[in-house]
């Protein structure tokens, strides 16, 4: 029962894919402006990893090993298909702010890395633990780091107004803004990380 | 008599040069212009300035602090960075923006690489541009030389963007800095005497300066008229913040290519980059991003530019 706790916590800290492993970039760095496209992103990621794990970790005996790749993509695409389709009937906004970055959640190096690397060797509850533990994680990173960008470049979270009189720092609103929340933050992680060993 | 007669390692000859006397020197040099820029913005200048200095050598000596390494805020440079960015502001700006955009100067621009020498960007520069993309009202609103009372006036490259007629500017008044502009880019006659301080002393070579401002001038004669053939290429070497980059920023002993071959390509690249974004960019000055460009390109050019090792083909 603890190694199966113990295999959900590894993604929140001690192997978080943005901070730690450095998988799934792109989209953070393109969705984090807002809390709620974070929100949204973390969600659909998590849904996806957890379908994608499930299911290759039931068939991983099944597919010959020269095409497992192709077999994964299918299966993650189907999962962010699902996911797709929900989002447009359920909250079209949301949606519209993520735009192609919904559907690039199938080449999303964390989906797959976490198919190659845990789910195609490992039973299906660990595999499920796995892929919720590294959803979860990736959602609390994507929030970490749009809560800090949203704060400072609209002076706003989740569309509420913190501080009165706070100049917004538009940079953290731009690309190169993300790009510095990240690199401080892996810096911090690091940090963290030599203290503790 | 035997110990005479170890030899140390090179080099052997020594001069009584080290960075903090350069650093320092650079300081003096640029005390003219700013005086200038008190004298033609009135003493708000003085107070960016000061606070600008302020701020990054505090923030120097926390990093110092925090990071258990040697205090360095005595070598000069934090407060060449500090002096820079307050230089590269309007003189009117609230007081907390040098501070915000010293400290991000010296924490993110330099300490976060490692200190002085390590930096891959000049830290001035990074600090301006991240005012510029942050704050674009304050970092363009400019104020009327000569008038206390706030009254705005755009510089002379912002108008010439917004493709208006530009009225009553002689080369003289440009030269002397009797227009709207940053703190210590305006007056070209203060800043030139500062430039030849460090140049006869030889802290900085000819070749930056000399080729950067060269590539601009004749870029701006051939494209930048209405015609071909047809610029103002004078007007744009005393507008904006061309001098002031050209001999204190683009020197930058850190960020910016060893070799004399190498210092001309960046030079060269330097003011290409300058006159395009003046003529099509988005922007009416480029001389910072043009700046903060090459120096990501120097690792580049340092590597393609290496002295021939004598004895070897």
């Amino acid at each position: 029962m603890k190694e199966l706790i113990k295999e959900f916590a590894k993604g929140i800290i001690k192997e978080n894919p943005t901070f730690v492993l450095a998988l799934g970039l792109c989209p953070t760095l393109a969705v984090s402006v807002s809390v709620s496209n974070a929100i949204g992103m973390g969600i659909a990621a998590t849904f996806v990893l957890l379908g994608s794990s499930l299911i290759i970790s039931l068939v991983r005996d099944l597919i010959p090993d020269k095409i497992r790749i192709p077999c994964y993509i299918v299966i993650i695409a189907t999962f962010v298909t699902i996911t797709e389709l929900c989002m447009k009937a359920y909250s079209p906004a949301l949606n519209r702010s993520l735009g192609i970055y919904v559907p690039l959640i199938v080449v999303n190096c964390i989906v797959l890395g976490r198919a190659e690397a845990f789910a195609c060797k490992n039973n299906l509850t660990r595999s499920f633990l796995d892929g919720l533990g590294m959803g979860v994680g990736f959602t609390l990173a994507l929030i970490l780091i749009s809560s800090i960008r949203e704060f400072l470049g609209s002076g706003q979270i989740l569309g509420h107004t913190l501080v009165k009189g706070f100049e917004p720092v538009f940079v953290f609103g731009m690309p190169s803004g993300a790009l510095l929340v990240i690199g401080l933050l892996l810096g911090l992680f690091n940090f963290i990380k030599d203290k503790k060993a | 008599m035997i110990n005479n007669l170890t030899v140390s390692g090179s080099p052997h000859i020594h001069k009584p040069v080290s960075v903090s006397r350069i650093m320092w020197t650079v300081v003096f040099s640029l005390i003219p212009a700013g005086i200038a820029g008190v004298v033609i913005f009135g003493l708000d200048a003085l107070w960016v300035t000061l606070v600008a200095v302020a701020a990054a050598v505090l923030t120097e000596l926390t990093f110092g602090i925090l990071t258990k390494k040697k205090i360095t805020i005595l070598d000069g440079s934090a407060v060449i960075t500090g002096i820079l960015l307050a230089f590269n502001l309007p003189p009117q700006v609230p007081l907390w923006l040098p501070i915000v955009g010293a400290v991000f100067s010296i924490a993110i621009g330099k300490q976060v690489f490692g200190g002085l020498g390590q930096n891959i960007f000049n830290p001035a520069l990074v600090g301006r541009v991240f005012l510029m993309a942050s704050w674009p009202k304050y970092m363009t609103t400019f104020n009327r030389p000569f008038s206390f009372d706030a009254v705005t006036s755009a510089t002379p490259l912002a108008i010439l963007k917004e493709g208006k007629v530009l009225e009553h500017i002689s080369y003289l008044d440009l030269f002397l800095g009797k227009h709207g502009g940053c703190i210590g880019e305006v007056c070209i006659l203060a800043l030139l005497i500062g430039a030849a301080l460090l140049l006869i002393k030889g802290y900085i070579s000819w070749h930056i300066p000399a080729t950067y401002i060269f590539t601009t001038a004749i870029f701006t004669y051939i494209f930048g008229g209405a015609q071909i053939f047809s610029g103002d290429w004078l007007f744009h070497i005393l507008s904006g913040g061309l001098v002031l980059g050209a001999f204190f920023m683009a020197t930058d002993y850190v960020a910016t290519p060893l070799t004399a071959k190498g210092q001309l390509i960046f030079g060269v690249g330097c003011g290409l980059l300058t006159a395009v974004i003046r003529i099509w960019g988005g922007y009416p000055e480029g001389v910072s991003y043009a700046i903060l460009m090459m120096n990501a390109a120097t690792p580049f050019i340092d590597r393609y530019t290496k002295n021939r090792i004598y004895g070897v083909r």
